[in-house]
């Protein structure tokens, strides 16, 4: 029964529902997942997504691994913006341990959050252009990401998985011709955003695919464990670098965007507008890292390697390292809950520590997540065609959904 | 400061919920509340629903596995209220093959994190819509996030070139799966050196 041979009975066609897999190669479905769709039609009736192609076992494998050893990981989780996640991470470690950092270091910390922030916005509203049709936007979008990617490497060595904030502080300090270039570079950044609105936010395809698609109200927002832009979008002003303020983001100014209409137009506004927030937090951190030039980056102590300079002469200082690299520091036993303003969202850690030099159990609370799990609610009663957009809009990345 | 507002919460919800709450404690800046199974629907209604607390949002949901303890697995839930900011733990505890009721009617968002936790420690959830598989692959058999799971796991995929398409095979490891054992010799370890074992039975 296909719907081709008229029923004998009444002449009419039957008419039945129909399956579509949409993905695991689909490219607006962002990765790796497999969503089957009920269609009557062109309305979506039903929405499965099928995730965990991409699932790695990384809350598994970081049980048999130091604490040390499990930060790469966390890069892994959500590539777009890998220091953000590496953040919640050391906090959770840096709680249960009660170590305080320097205040250099949580300046650099601060400084790459916020350009984390900036990589993720810039793929993320790219690819949602992309996701309707807009095809310069993300190009531009790639070539701004490229110098931060070097910001990146310049920072840590690595372009993606950076392996740089460190429980007790980050890695290295940054040298100053790289905060100067930081700052050089986000002078001129707004101008790229702006480009990239001009072709956007007027743009009547961009208007009449986004607009009124994918509504998320307040009450459904918080049903569904939605956090960040989604949130956001709904009209709820919650960001946690503000009400539940970690690190020194309560010394900076800045505003955050709060939607009216909750679709995903609005996410789109929202997202411009965070990026532009970004780049004021980024200058004032700069400014304020002037001020502490020379200061050292990590909390000297057990959960840090000691100064090169003292292993030369130190025998207490090499054994230490030594340990450090080897056997790893053990956290007292006790549990704690971690969670940062990733770009996402929400980006939480729950560790459970038992004394060792390995976490007992660590478990990765990512935004997308919860944002996908709505998708079976949002996604009803759109057309097909807002299915793109809807997740493009939800920002969606399966390194942290699958884990 | 903090951990006294906390404090005066977990007393406020241990009065007005005594049949629920076995004892809440504050660690690390966060309150817990160990609750009984059953309880859990109408205990997490009321954090809802209360005026005094307001946990309209569920944050994560997960287990932890001890495989020492008679009752097994804890079921831990994290709430937050954007009213009062203020986070909450909420924990039970049950035991291997035991059910916890659903939680999905008030928080939809429950949905995929128990059934994400059903498919990594093999906890069941009374209710629950759709309780399916959601991380690990079509067909997988065990609960990996159990402590007695190995993490390299029993099986393996492989593309057969005889049949033309993935199969799966018994896992095999070029070496063997490394544990270090990083107890200090100054610190109790107790190593028999290969020839001292008369020693020992001698004394």
């Amino acid at each position: 029964m296909d719907g081709s041979t008229p029923d004998a009975l009444n002449g009419k066609k039957s008419v039945r529902n129909f399956n579509i897999n949409f993905g695991p190669q689909h490219p607006s479905a962002h990765g790796v997942l497999r969503m089957v769709l009920e269609l009557d039609g062109e309305i979506v009736e039903r929405a499965d997504p099928h995730v965990g192609l991409l699932h790695r076992g990384t809350e598994k494998l970081m049980e048999s691994r130091t604490y040390l050893q499990n930060l790469p990981y966390l890069d892994r989780l959500d590539y777009v913006a890998p220091m953000n996640q590496e953040h919640a991470y050391c906090l959770a470690i840096e709680k249960l341990t009660k170590v305080e950092i320097p205040r250099r270091a949580s300046l650099i910390r601060v400084l790459y959050s916020e350009i984390g922030r900036i990589l993720n916005h810039l793929l993320n509203v790219g690819s949602q252009g992309m996701d309707v049709g807009a095809m310069t936007p993300n190009v531009w979008a790639f070539e701004a990401r490229e110098s931060l990617m070097i910001f990146y490497e310049r920072a840590c060595g690595a372009r993606l998985h950076a392996n740089y904030f460190r429980p007790g502080g980050v890695h290295q300090d940054l040298p100053q011709d790289l905060i100067d270039d930081i700052g050089t570079f986000m002078k001129t950044f707004p101008d790229t955003l702006d480009d990239m609105a001009s072709l956007l936010t007027e743009n009547r395809i961009f208007r009449q695919r986004n607009v009124d698609i994918g509504v998320v109200t307040k009450e459904m927002a918080q049903q569904y464990g939605m956090t960040g832009v989604m949130l956001r979008s709904s009209g709820i002003a919650w960001d946690l670098r503000r009400a539940q303020p970690y690190e020194c983001y309560d010394e900076f100014e800045f505003q955050v965007p709060v939607g009216k209409n909750g679709d995903c137009f609005d996410r789109y506004l929202m997202r411009m507008a965070e990026m532009r927030e970004s780049v004021k937090i980024i200058l004032q951190a700069i400014e304020k890292l002037n001020e502490c030039k020379g200061e050292d980056v990590l909390a000297r102590g057990k959960l840090t390697p000691p100064k090169r300079g003292d292993m030369k002469t130190s025998m207490e200082a090499l054994i230490h390292h030594f340990k450090l690299y080897t056997e790893g520091f053990h956290v007292p036993a006790g549990e704690v809950y971690a969670s940062i303003e990733a770009p996402k969202g929400e980006f939480g850690v729950y560790l459970v520590s038992d004394g060792t030099n390995k976490p007992y159990k660590v478990k990765m609370r990512a935004p997308g997540y919860a944002h996908l799990a709505a998708m079976d609610h949002m996604g009803t009663g759109h057309q097909l065609a807002d299915i793109a957009a809807l997740i493009g809009s939800m920002d969606v990345v399966f390194g942290e959904i699958d884990r | 400061m903090m951990n006294e507002a906390l404090t005066e919460l977990g007393g406020l919800i241990e009065a007005k919920q005594p049949d629920a709450v076995r004892r809440f404690e504050v660690a690390n800046d966060e309150l817990t509340v160990w609750v009984t199974p059953r309880s859990i629907p109408a205990f997490v209604e009321f954090l809802h629903n209360d005026s005094g607390c307001g946990f309209t949002q569920m944050i994560d949901l997960t287990c932890v596995d001890y495989p020492d303890r008679p009752k097994r697995f804890e079921v831990v839930y994290h709430f937050l209220s954007m009213v009062h900011n203020q986070r909450i733990c909420v924990k039970t505890d049950l035991k291997d093959g035991d059910s916890v009721p659903s939680i999905t009617d008030l928080h939809p968002s429950a949905n995929w994190f128990e059934r994400e936790a059903f498919d990594m420690y093999g906890v069941k959830f009374e209710n629950h819509p759709d309780l399916r598989r959601l991380l690990t692959d079509y067909g997988f058999v065990g609960h990996p996030l159990r402590k007695d799971f190995p993490t390299s796991g029993y099986v393996e995929m492989h593309y057969d070139e005889a049949e033309k398409r993935c199969v799966y095979r018994p896992v095999t490891l070029v070496q063997e799966y490394r544990q270090f054992d990083f107890m200090s010799p100054w610190e109790g370890a107790e190593y028999i050196l290969p020839g001292d074992e008369k020693q020992q039975e001698g004394n």
